[in-house]
Formats: structure tokens, sequence, C-alpha cells
């Protein structure tokens, strides 16, 4: 786990319990986000991810555990108490305020004099862009529009910690790319820690400094994008997280520097030693994309495995492979389409050979 | 709207009858009381006058009837008469009815909104249940309670709070409690209608925002309720103006509200035309409040459909 992002633990939540009657929820995470950092919970529905972050805005008590926020437990405070603002899957706007008193909402609950909440709410909306805007109610903006209300809201108050709950969920697909670098960089631009929940591996990927994989209330895995994606460490994870080709089976060698597995397919070579007891059962997951396939028999002799084509799904950019092994395995391959005129030779029913590179396979115990 | 455009052929008759219906039995009779509210009075036999003279034939209007309930005789001050003071007293007590029944019907509502949605159907049925019992008994319960010897009274002095029987009975405090208890539905019902619809992450928005869960009520639940709201107050304003029962059997000779006016002008002075004038005035006082009402529920449902507001951007 590779916590050197976070050296100074500014959000820190200590062995955090939330049992829904005999139910847990959330199950003993204990979690360090850096000052600044954008983290995201990510997990599929019912994994606790939002459990977490309810308690993080003061919604859920914990059932035990702590939550420091700059070094001073916030567990126990309500959540108009705490110096955290969240934005709300699907926004939560007051219906009946316009832009304007939407965004100032939270300032004036804080007595703020006049003057001053002018001038902030005008420096929110001028940050997301809606100063035109300020006169409208919520169901006369377009749902983006919307979404940027629901973060000038939530960052007026300048909160110490921002939370983000499904922050694109609403939105439809073309938006939903613009939007998250919009989102990354007005996050940025303030400057605020930030921990958001998703659904969504690649909005997680593409907007967070680190994220934690969550599953059935427990944090699997915590790392940088590129970390969960290359290192996946378990095989949770590597399914959970992009696509990957699983072949069970044994250790067959095992040596400092490199060793193998007797699957089903046959032997596969692994470019990095293992800790562990000869004859275990593991698995190596390998990425389509890190797979290689052809009709000729490639110049290399390790990782060879032929197979015959089952299906081939055209996505533009690339295609997608299910190639079936020697022992009935389905093995995804994809390849970038990188010139325009050959499309590959291979069809339907082709015998083809698939290989890779010792380094790409990754050895997963658990 | 474009059904509108082209008629189901079934369709006007769908919205004829009802329409025929209250031409038939609200529409005619209204006329037929206006009618009667411009003619002279008659005697035992033929309680008003036709409208036009026996002998002359021409037609003989008897704005008289209007003027004698804001004038006692000829040159009697304005607005000094039993009358209005009925009319403002049935105003008072039927804007007093709403605030009550609104105060213990919001929480009443609020509360049922906000219980598991399998507990709603049963606590709903609750409040409607009094009406599966007589109206009338149901009056007449609260004369057992309230009576000098009724429950109340005895077990206030049987707990030695009282040495005397407070009275109770026929005041405008046993008044107000029978007309507040009867109505009361009337206020719950829109009201959970209301609220039942409001999405509760607004009220959590506004916990994050730093409002107090006062606050938060008073800022957010209220305002979105406004409709439910003034459809409750409505519901229980309007038909208390009128109100005959309640105020004849549980009100002190002091309450004498516009109804119980009437029914004396009508079968009392046996003075048709102006218990008809007495009623089309107070059908008056009624409509105003129901032309506020529409005027915001006509509101509401342009929040509802928010294309008619202007493009957006």
């Amino acid at each position: 786990m590779a916590d050197k992002d976070a050296k100074v633990g500014y959000l820190v939540t200590e062995r955090l319990v939330k049992r829904f009657d005999e139910a847990l929820a959330v199950d003993e995470v204990s979690l360090t986000v850096g000052k600044g950092e954008i983290f995201a919970l990510l997990g599929s529905s019912g994994c606790g991810k939002s459990t977490l972050l309810r308690m993080l805005a003061g919604f859920e008590k914990p059932s035990s555990g702590r939550i420091l926020l700059g070094g001073q437990d916030v567990a126990s405070l309500p959540p108009y108490d705490r110096p955290i603002n969240m934005m709300f899957q699907s926004y939560a706007l007051f219906p009946h305020l316009d832009t304007w008193e939407n965004v100032a909402f939270g300032l004036k609950r804080e007595g703020l004099p006049k003057n001053e909440i002018k001038q902030r709410v005008g420096e929110m909306l001028d940050l997301v862009q809606l100063g035109p805007y300020a006169k409208r109610k919520p169901h006369q903006l377009s749902g983006g529009q919307q979404q940027r209300v629901a973060l000038a809201r939530s960052l007026a108050k300048r909160p110490r910690l921002l939370l983000l709950d499904e922050p694109l969920g609403a939105l439809d697909k073309k938006l939903r790319e613009q939007t998250q670098f919009e989102l990354v960089n007005i996050i940025e631009k303030v400057g605020v820690t930030c921990v958001m929940v998703t659904h969504d591996q690649e909005e997680a990927m593409t907007m967070a400094n680190r994220i934690a994989v969550m599953s059935k209330g427990r944090v699997l895995q915590v790392g940088t994008p590129e970390e969960v994606y290359e290192h996946p460490a378990s095989r949770f994870v590597a399914d959970f997280i992009g696509n990957v080709n699983m072949f069970e089976g044994r250790l067959s060698v095992d040596e400092p520097d490199r060793c193998a597995a007797t699957t089903g397919i046959g032997d596969i070579q692994v470019g990095h030693g293992v800790s562990g007891t000869l004859n275990m059962p593991l698995a190596i997951a390998v990425r389509p994309e890190k797979i290689e396939i052809s009709k000729q028999r490639p110049a290399v002799d390790r990782n060879v495995f032929a197979g015959k084509v089952k299906e081939i799904a055209y996505f533009g950019s690339y295609n997608t492979y299910i190639v079936v092994a020697s022992d009935g395995s389905r093995v995804r391959i994809t390849e970038a389409n990188t010139s325009r005129q050959d499309l590959s030779d291979i069809t339907w029913e082709d015998k083809v050979f698939f290989w890779w590179d010792d380094r790409a396979g990754i050895v997963l115990r658990d | 709207m474009a059904l509108s455009a082209f008629p189901a052929p079934g369709k006007r008759f769908v919205i004829g009858v009802p329409y025929l219906w209250l031409i038939v039995f609200f529409f005619l009779p209204f006329l037929i009381l206006l009618y009667i509210s411009f003619v002279d009075m008659g005697n035992d036999i033929n309680p008003f006058k036709p409208i036009w003279d026996s002998q002359t034939g021409l037609l003989k209007l008897k704005y008289e009837n209007y003027g004698s309930i804001f004038r006692s005789g000829e040159g009697g001050a304005l607005f000094q008469t039993l009358y209005v003071e009925a009319y403002l007293r049935s105003l008072w007590y039927a804007l007093c009815t709403a605030l009550l029944c609104l105060a213990i019907g919001y929480p009443f509502a609020y509360f049922i909104a906000r219980s598991p949605a399998s507990l709603r159907p049963g606590l709903l049925m609750m409040v409607m249940l009094p009406f599966w019992t007589s109206f009338l008994l149901r009056v007449y319960a609260w004369k057992g309670i309230l009576a000098d010897q009724g429950v109340l009274n005895r077990a206030l002095m049987f707990l030695g709070l009282t040495a005397e029987p407070i009275q109770m009975l026929y005041t405008d405090v046993s008044m107000l409690v029978g007309m507040t208890y009867v109505y009361l539905p009337f206020m719950v019902l829109p009201l959970y209608a209301n609220l039942v619809k409001m999405d509760f992450r607004l009220l959590e928005a506004a916990h994050d925002l730093g409002a107090s869960p006062f606050k938060a009520f008073w800022l957010v639940t209220v305002p979105l309720s406004r409709a439910g709201i003034i459809a409750g107050f409505m519901l229980v304003f309007i038909p208390c103006v009128g109100e005959f029962v309640i105020p004849s059997l549980l009100g002190g000779p002091e309450n004498v509200m516009i109804g119980r006016v009437v029914w004396d002008e009508m079968f009392t002075s046996n003075n048709w035309p102006r218990a008809t004038a007495l009623a089309v005035l107070m059908i008056a006082l009624i409509v105003v409040p129901l032309a506020i009402y529409y005027h915001y529920t006509g509101d509401a449902k342009e929040r509802a459909e928010p294309g008619k507001l202007g493009a957006k951007p």
C-alpha cells in the first residue's frame, strides 16, 4: 500500500464501523487522506462507500471508531456543526430558491454580514461561470448547470473537507467527460481536500489522486489509479478495475526474480518473484491490452498459447477478440486500431497464437 | 393542448355530465336565491312576492334587502348591525379554527409523511376513521365531555384541580374545540399529500450547510409545503364560515354565526328575501378567499411545468 502522498494525514478514519441492526455496512475502515488530495471511494452498490461518506458528513453516527479532521475528532458533531460540505447525488438543490439564494444558504447560516455574503456568492458564481444565471430557479437550469450550482453551494462556506456523492452520476455520458475535467480544475483551484464516492471506475481513475477500492464494507486496496490498475492486490480488485483475464493455477517455479505457474492453458512465466510455497494455489491476471494476437507463431518462446477466435467486436479505436484456448477457457484480447487499412486479417474460427511479455502477468493470491 | 384539438367522441359527454349536474343543482338554485334576495317579503303562504309589480307589470328590485344588512333603519350607522357582527364573528371563528387545525394538523401530517411507507396507510386510515360514525353523534359526544357535569369537569374535580365545575360548554372555547375536531382531517389530508412528496434529502442538504433542525424546517420544509398549507387552510376555512350545526350545538348565545342568522331569518322571521340576501353575501365573502386559493394553486402548477417559464439557455 502506497501512502507516500498522504504523509500528513489531514482526514483520518480510525477503525470506523457502521452497523445497521445486524448488518455491517462499514467494517473497520482506516483511511488516511492528505491535505488537498482528491480521494475516491470506489465500489459497486452496497459496498458501504455511501455509508462511509454519510458518516463523514455526519448523517450517520459511527457505531465505533474515530473521524479526525486536522487532528480534531468530528465524529460526535452534528452535520450542521462540521466544517464539511457535501455535493449531493442529484444535487438536492432547494427548488424554491434561485441560484444565488442556493449558494448563499450556507453563508447566511453562518451569520456573515450581508456585504461579505454578496461578495462570496459572487466569487462562487464566477468560479463555476454561472453569474448570468443567478436569478434562475433550479428547474430552469440544465443538468450541467445544476451540477455547478451544487458545487458552488458546497464550496461557498470554504469547507475543510468537500464530499462528492456520485458527482457525475446524473449527467449523460458526453457531458460527463467534459465535466470531469472542469470539476477537478475547480477543486484544485480552490485547493480543498476532497473525498468522492463513485461506482464508475473511469470517473475515479480520471479524477482522483488516490482510490480506495471497497467491497462488503471493507477497503481492499488503496493506491493511485495506476497502482490499483497495474498492481491489483487481489482477484476482486483486478476484476473490478478494468477487464482482466484470470488464469487459475499452482505455483511451479519460485525463484528470486521470476516464477511460473501451471494453469489450465499451460505454464505461465512471470517476471518477478513471489513469497510463497511451491504448489500453492494462485491466479495469474493479464490485462487484455497486454496480450498480442497473430495468425503466425511469434518468435518468442514464453507465454505463447494457441486458440481459436470465437468472437470479434469492433469498437472503433480498438478491437476485442475472444479466443478459446486449448482448455476451453475464454481469453479476452484487445488490439489498438493504429492504421486504417489493416483491420487485421483475423476472422471468426481462425486458429491464432496469443502471447504476452512475462512482465504483464500479475500474481494474485487473495 | 394537443388533446383538445381532436376531442374524442365521448369526451364532451364525460365533461358535460358533471357540468350539467352543477348547473342544475348549484347554478340554477343560486339564481333562484339571487332572485329571491331582490324581491319583497311575502306572507305565510307565499314567502316572497314576484319581482314585477302585479298592477304596473314593471320590474321592481328591492335593494333594501341588502341595504338593511349594513344599516339598521333609515338613519342608522353603517356596519353596526347584528348581521355585520355575525359575519365578522363567522370569519373570525373560521380563521381561528383554520389556524388551530394548521397548528395541530401540520405536525400530524409531517410525522405520517415521515413514517415508514408500510405504516402510512394505517395512520391515514386512523385520520379518516371518525368519518365512519355520524357527524352529529361526534359533536354530541363533545357535549358529554365538556358539560358542567361532563367527563372533563368531573375528572378535574376528582383530581382536586377545581372545586366548582368550569363553564366550558356553550362558550367560544367549546365551539372552537368542536369545529377544530371536526375539520382536522381536511387539514391533515392535503398537508400529508404535499409533505409525502417532499424530498427529505433537501433537509440533509440544509443541515450540511449549517442549518439546525428547526432552521431547516422553517427555511425548507415550510416554504415547500406552502401549496398544502393553503389548500388545507381553505378546505377548513370556507365551510367553517357558514358552519351551522356545531355552533348551534356547542356555541353559546353570544357566539351567533352567520349560518344561525340565516336560519333565524328564514324560519323564525319568515323573511326569505333577507335570508337569501345574507346567504348571497356569504357566498361572496367566500369567493374572495377561493380566488386567492386558485391564484396560488395556479402558481404551483406553473412551477410544475417549468417549460412555460422561458426557454432554457
